[in-house]
């Protein structure tokens, strides 16, 4: 194995684990926003995590975990 | 519940979406008609099988059924656990390949040419296209809980075949089945859940029945996991202290998430999880300081503190307290369940459990009574079927999912692998002692609370562990006492110390993973009662805010607060009871929580077919009702015993008889040991045997509702209505299964994109068949 494919499959379990915990959630929405407006306002990740945990204290079913 | 509103109202058959498309590629937008349409992939789908793939499911399905064979052929002599993963892994791979795929293209005609909710209503936050890979780790780690790891635990008192059985065949047939079902007809729905659903597709009856059923499962649910804890928590003061240390944890993780760094997750969770695994070694540092005493807590006492915390977890804001405890859970769920898996592997233990026990044929097994029928397919619920998941397969995945072919890997595949965690449970809870096994999950009325009187109340079941051993085995895992350590977790604590420590570290370890184990399960169960409590909240809150407006403002403190109490006071209510009951909580409540969850998955599965009925699949509708049907008998045949059985070990009626008899006659009967005992047990089998009768009535109304909706539907097509989402071409381009297919990969190819897929980059409709 060479340091390239080290590096490449370093690289995958990274993204895994950020798109699993969600912490990429801040990076597509910046994308998204971006995509359909280059103009548009978007939020900072603070004020954008914090809408995230807000938009859950409102209807907890989202996120809903299981017996 | 709020609605949507948003689902299209009209019959897809009467929709046609785009102008004229010529070729077979029209009568996919039919794929909902009562008319056979072509399976979704036809170039796919219609090549004959290589002699490569014959030889390699040959060899698979040969493998599964010499596993079964040495499992079921086997008789008085120690069998490899090997066999059982054999036998399991084996049957996966066969109904995967086979079966879910039939259900795909055939009963349900997944169509990939058909835009789901992410692709049309992608707002990048809540409703995105998700990777399938992520996607399936989401859904798993949404269904997987302490649930697989407690009722095939005490179901192995009947032996491993039945539980293993039941997993196995139930999951294939009705588990599996129920999740990717649900997934798929709420994904045609924009994700509505399975309560909007009933009410649209069923009608007002059936939906509020289903409803209300929700609520109360879950308030069951929820002080029987509460009880799981507090039994495995009581006398322990390397647990209490592991576990109280969690919530500080959580707590400094919400913070950094919050103040100091938001979003890093990653990160948080890596501090969180070497937190922890420092709170579990110091946990052991202080059961022998002076601190022990003080952390050394009564059952009653922990009811307290578990209410207490419920009440807290639930007002106190999500970011604090819950969003951190479910990272933290989800890190060391994925972890220890791969672990496991690994050290099921590495080790390969024996089973010492016999293949079935005469618990199975009596009916009077110390961990629940009753007979093998129903009560194992009762007592094994989530790992086999669970309505549960129901929830999850019309909550948060449907609206993730990128292509609807997908939804056989996430929806099928996902409880296939939860399948699997409830089987390496049954190997945990096998390869201990069954003596051993008999003294930790009798109830304290049966085998005495000394080591003698459980020995030989354990002689007495057929079985032989002599006073020391137990002892032993209580100090190897630096615990003062295993006996009547009732609902589960400590058995499977116990079977995974074991495993672990044949691997890393010997029997110096054992206390260490077994006080792992256990942190494992509460982390799990805890986490469901932070979430469960809150949903169970919301929804009393929605309930009552048909009465008085403002319950339904979240920001409306007092409502908070009240719909808060109630919903804690219940579950705290039952908890109470089921650590004071004489007869033993688990084994009084076990069953209750087993019907109040097969129930569900009755009212999920009626759905279902209610669906396949009215979109027209009646000559498919066999997928979801033979299932329904099996889980209906069991459910209603154990309610049944449960009201009307004139064993006191079964019927709660019955039992309270006997006892208000005792009471009326002035005597004390056993295992109560005073008038109070057996005031107490008048007053549980009472309010057990009515919430047996609510339970059935609840599901005869669901069923005989929907089988009006059916009958309707069958009798005159034309007045159907189905609350389906219209048809929208998909410009997106991604793989189905966990590798893409050669096709796959050329049509990959031929849209410019990489393995990972996402909107074609040419102009839709040319190039899209292969």
């Amino acid at each position: 194995m060479t340091v390239a494919d080290v590096r490449r499959v370093a690289g995958r379990i990274r993204w895994y684990v950020r798109e699993l915990t969600g912490e990429s959630t801040y990076d597509r929405y910046v994308a998204h926003t971006k995509a359909h407006d280059p103009e548009a306002q978007v939020m900072t990740r603070r004020a954008f995590e914090r809408s995230r945990t807000d938009a859950r204290e409102a209807d907890p079913r989202e996120g809903f975990r299981c017996c | 519940m709020r609605t949507g509103g948003d689902a299209g109202r009209t019959r897809p058959i009467d929709f046609l979406p785009i102008a004229p498309v010529i070729s077979e590629g029209t009568e996919h937008h039919m794929a909902e008609s009562p008319t056979p349409a072509p399976p979704a992939s036809p170039a796919a789908g219609r090549r004959g099988p290589t002699p490569k793939s014959i030889a390699v499911w040959s060899l698979v399905a040969l493998a599964g059924a010499i596993g079964w064979a040495t499992l079921a052929l086997s008789r008085g002599e120690e069998v490899s656990a090997a066999w059982m993963l054999a036998a399991a892994l084996g049957s996966y791979a066969i109904a995967y390949r086979f079966y879910s795929r039939f259900i795909a293209n055939r009963v349900l005609k997944a169509d990939k040419n058909r835009a789901t909710p992410a692709e049309r209503l992608d707002n990048g936050v809540d409703f995105h296209p998700t990777d399938r890979r992520v996607l399936f780790g989401h859904h798993f780690a949404a269904i997987a809980g302490a649930g697989p790891l407690v009722g095939p635990v005490l179901a192995a008192q009947m032996g491993y075949l039945p539980g293993t059985i039941w997993l196995v065949v139930g999951v294939i047939f009705a588990g599996a089945v129920q999740d990717m079902v649900t997934l798929f007809f709420s994904t045609r729905r924009n994700g509505r859940s399975l309560g909007q659903m009933a009410r649209d597709e069923i009608g007002p009856v059936g939906g509020i029945a289903a409803l209300v059923a929700v609520f109360i499962i879950m308030i069951i649910l929820l002080a029987v996991l509460a009880l799981v804890i507090v039994n495995a928590l009581a006398h322990s003061p390397w647990g209490v202290f592991s576990i109280g240390m969690t919530i500080p944890i959580a707590l400094f993780m919400g913070v950094y998430l919050r103040v100091l760094r938001p979003g890093k997750v990653s990160e948080v969770s890596f501090i969180g999880v070497a937190l922890l695994l420092l709170a579990i070694v110091s946990g052991g540092w202080v059961a022998e300081s002076s601190w022990a005493d003080f952390f050394t807590l009564e059952p009653g006492t922990l009811v307290i503190w578990m209410i207490v915390y419920g009440f807290l977890a639930s007002v106190l804001p999500v970011w604090l307290l819950l969003a951190p405890r479910d990272y933290l859970s989800t890190f060391m769920k994925v972890g220890t369940i791969g672990l496991l898996a690994l050290g099921v592997v590495v080790a390969l233990p024996t089973l010492k459990m016999p293949a079935v026990t005469d618990f199975a044929s009596s009916g009077e097994g110390p961990v629940f009574a009753g007979s093998m029928f129903p009560f194992v397919f009762i007592t094994i619920a989530c790992g086999a079927l669970s309505g549960f998941h129901s929830l999850v397969s019309s909550g948060t995945t449907p609206k993730m999912v990128q292509k609807e072919t997908q939804i056989r890997m996430i929806g099928y595949g996902s409880m296939l692998v939860e399948s699997f965690v409830a089987i390496m449970a049954m190997i945990a809870a096998c390869i201990i002692d069954p003596g051993l096994y008999f003294a930790i999950n009798a109830p304290v009325g049966v085998i005495g609370d000394s080591v003698q009187s459980a020995s030989q109340a354990v002689a007495n079941f057929g079985f032989t562990i002599t006073p020391d051993a137990l002892a032993q085995a209580a100090a190897d895992v630096e615990e003062a006492s295993l006996l009547s350590r009732t609902g589960g977790a400590p058995t499977f604590a116990l079977g995974m110390a074991e495993i672990f420590s044949a691997v890393v570290g010997g029997t110096a370890m054992k206390a260490f993973w077994y006080h792992f184990a256990i942190m494992f399960e509460a982390l799990f169960i805890l986490t469901t009662v932070d979430a469960g409590t809150r949903v169970g909240r919301f929804m009393l809150q929605d309930m009552l805010g048909n009465a008085y407006k403002p319950f339904r403002e979240v920001s409306w403190k007092p409502g908070v607060w009240f719909a808060s109490a109630v919903v804690v006071g219940g579950w705290g209510y039952f908890l109470w009871v089921g650590v004071h009951d004489p007869l033993g909580g688990i084994n009084q409540l076990f069953p209750l929580f087993g019907i109040a969850n097969q129930l569900l998955a009755a009212v999920a599965l009626a759905v279902c077919t209610t669906l396949l009925v009215k979109s027209g699949r009646l000559k498919w509708a066999w997928v979801t009702a033979v299932p329904l049907a099996w889980d209906v008998a069991v459910t209603l045949t154990a309610s049944w015993q449960k009201i009307f059985s004139d064993d006191v070990k079964i019927g709660f009626f019955a039992q309270r008889d006997k006892y208000q008899a005792g009471i009326d006659a002035g005597e004390v009967l056993a295992p109560a040991k005073s008038m109070d005992d057996m005031r107490t047990v008048v007053t549980n089998s009472t309010v057990d045997g009515v919430l047996s009768a609510l339970f059935a009535l609840l599901i005869i109304v669901v069923l005989v509702d929907a089988g009006r909706v059916c009958y309707k539907a069958i009798r005159d097509p034309e007045s159907v209505k189905l609350h389906e989402a219209p048809y929208v071409e998909s410009k997106l381009v991604a793989p189905a299964s966990l590798f893409a297919t050669k096709e796959e990969k050329a049509e990959l190819a031929a849209a410019g994109l990489g393995p990972e897929g996402g909107i074609r980059k040419e102009p839709a409709g040319t190039g899209s068949r292969s």
